[in-house]
């Protein structure tokens, strides 16, 4: 049962976040155009200019409907309302002025694109009107620097995620059941000491974690495509973070008075370090006082050195996270020494 | 020389004096009791013989050594079965033999322990799937692992049906006629009757009475014929009680502090 967590809850999350987020990060803004000026030439060229920047995604709205509510039906912020008698100002001599209707919420970061692509393709079209030439013109160039989708960011933040969660609970919860039944008493009795049945432990989550690792990454590339380098660099966190986290699951469950309690001191620790550590999203996306916090989090510092040498190739960054964890390790792991007793008194 | 020597044993637990001066030896191949109500300070007297808690003072030898000082080389040579004794849910007895084989680096005959302790039928069971009695067995099982020369009982039959007192009573003269020595404690006069050579009779951390049952009884009791040890003990024990209801049921157990 605790293999199950261990080893397949994972693979469950990331099938599942990444089927959900499979879309994110391309780079069309879908859009719906409304033409109510019945497909006259120069609302159809206008269509047009807008599709060949390639940066809208259109899908023709019925004319005539109520936009709003059809945007609305049709859960979407951003769409464009050719009105009628467009082509006909247009051509008209001399050019009556026209209105091009933009909807879309300002807090959106896709109507800012539709909004800005829109403007320039109406600009354009203005000096076309008016038969002048553009003296400045723009040319786009691409930086080569690699783009990662989401599932790029998942992968080694859900690896975090397992190295965190299935050491923890194992270990608060064997721990204080241990200690509940006498068990750690019992195994006083025989040669075993406390730091062998400790390393015993943390042996175990390390091998379980490297399983966990490659079914993960293999799911994540072979299924979503993820971009994951497969560097020697990983291991230290593979390390690391078992040994970590079986000492800090051995501290909470030794220093609580029981099992129920145990419990609850796990999850009060590891519930916050799941969501905050950048397991699903990116730290840089959060506020900076919840960006502060992360930085006390241990397992931040897992998903960090991930990050750098599964995407960015940054070991600079990698050397850092991996000094800190040393140190946080070797501290917990001296406190659960510590306090572990084997027997009373 | 004997199997275990007490002398003058304290031991107390803030204001509690669960053993107040306690003195007793063993000899070699005999079942020794340590028989006593509830709060006696048997469990107390037998943990600091095995080397699982400190006393305050007195002098402590088993098998030559001190139990406390010398408990990783003293757990090599004897065996231990505490009260209520429990394992890890999803191991099988034959499992636990091995394991605790390999923990005390000894080649164990599972199948010939389990014999022993008459638990064949049930070698491939899960230990939370087993009974009560059973599950006591299994804790007598892993205690021959490293084939002891003494072996602690703490309680082994208080919680038992009487069948199963029955048989756990049988491997302790299994235990007898293996020429091992045996310590035990029990609050079961007939228990303490039926298996032990010697009797030390504990009340409020004292030994008030010792010897063999008949002895006990002939120092002890009233002179009356067909006495036994149960009216003796109930004299003793009745004699000894205060007037105080409270105080007679205070356990001598250590406060919890984890």
């Amino acid at each position: 049962m605790g293999l199950f967590f261990s080893l397949i809850f994972p693979i469950i999350l990331i099938l599942l976040f990444g089927a959900i987020f499979a879309n994110t990060g391309s780079t069309t803004v879908p859009v719906y155009v409304q033409n109510n000026d019945n497909g006259s030439l120069a609302s159809t060229l206008f269509i047009n200019a807008l599709s060949s920047t390639n940066i809208m995604k259109i899908t023709m709205a019925p004319a005539g409907v109520n936009f709003t509510h059809y945007l609305e039906t049709n859960s979407a912020t951003d769409g464009i309302v050719i009105p009628s008698g467009f082509g006909a100002d247009l051509g008209s001599k001399p050019p009556i002025p026209v209105n091009v209707t933009i909807y879309g919420n300002p807090t959106s970061s896709t109507s800012g694109i539709v909004t800005g692509v829109t403007n320039a393709v109406v600009s354009a079209l203005n000096l076309q009107t008016v038969n002048a030439k553009a003296i400045v013109s723009t040319q786009q160039q691409t930086i080569a620097s690699k783009t990662f989708k989401y599932i790029d960011y998942l992968v080694p933040g859900l690896i975090g995620f397992s190295v965190l969660t299935s050491p923890m609970f194992a270990l608060v919860n064997i721990s204080s059941q241990y200690k509940r039944d006498k068990l750690f008493k019992q195994l006083s009795l025989t040669p075993l000491t406390k730091t062998e049945w400790l390393v015993s432990k943390i042996i175990w989550y390390i091998l379980i974690t490297f399983v966990s690792f490659l079914l993960m990454t293999t799911a994540g590339i072979v299924l979503f495509g993820a971009h994951i380098s497969y560097t020697l660099g990983i291991v230290p966190f593979l390390l690391l973070g078992p040994f970590l986290f079986v000492s800090l699951g051995m501290l909470v469950g030794t220093v609580s008075k029981s099992v129920e309690s145990a419990a609850v001191v796990g999850n009060l620790v590891t519930f916050p370090m799941m969501f905050l550590s950048g397991t699903f999203f990116p730290v840089s996306t959060m506020s900076a006082t919840l960006q502060t916090v992360a930085h006390v989090l241990p397992l931040f510092y897992v998903i960090d050195g991930l990050n750098s040498v599964m995407l960015y190739g940054n070991y600079t960054s990698a050397f850092t996270d991996i000094g800190v964890l040393v140190v946080i390790s070797a501290v917990t792991f001296g406190l659960a020494v510590r306090f572990f007793k084997w027997r009373e008194d | 020389m004997e199997t275990i020597q007490v002398l003058g044993l304290k031991k107390a637990y803030g204001d509690l004096q669960a053993v107040d001066g306690v003195s007793f030896s063993v000899k070699d191949g005999q079942v020794f009791s340590l028989l006593g109500p509830n709060g006696a300070g048997k469990t107390t007297t037998i943990e600091i013989l095995e080397g699982l808690r400190a006393q305050d003072s007195g002098e402590v030898k088993v098998l030559g050594l001190d139990p406390w000082k010398h408990g990783y080389e003293l757990h090599k040579k004897i065996g231990v079965i505490p009260q209520g004794f429990k394992f890890v849910d999803y191991a099988t007895p034959k499992e636990a033999i091995n394991y605790y084989a390999a923990l005390f680096g000894v080649k164990a005959d599972a199948d010939a322990i389990l014999k022993k302790v008459i638990l064949e039928d049930s070698a491939n069971t899960y230990f939370s799937r087993l009974s009560g009695g059973q599950k006591q067995k299994v804790g007598m099982a892993l205690a021959l692992v490293n084939d002891p020369q003494l072996v602690f009982l703490d309680e082994p039959t208080t919680g038992l049906d009487p069948q199963a007192r029955r048989a756990v009573w049988e491997v302790i003269r299994n235990l007898k006629s293996e020429d091992r020595s045996v310590l035990l404690t029990t609050h079961y006069l007939d228990e303490a009757e039926e298996l032990a050579d010697e009797v030390a009779i504990m009340n409020r951390g004292k030994i008030i009475a010792a010897g063999t049952p008949p002895e006990i009884i002939s120092k002890y009791g009233s002179g009356k014929a067909g006495e036994s040890l149960e009216d003796v003990f109930v004299k003793l024990v009745g004699e000894e009680a205060s007037t105080s209801p409270v105080e007679q049921s205070v356990e001598a157990k250590p406060p919890r502090r984890w």
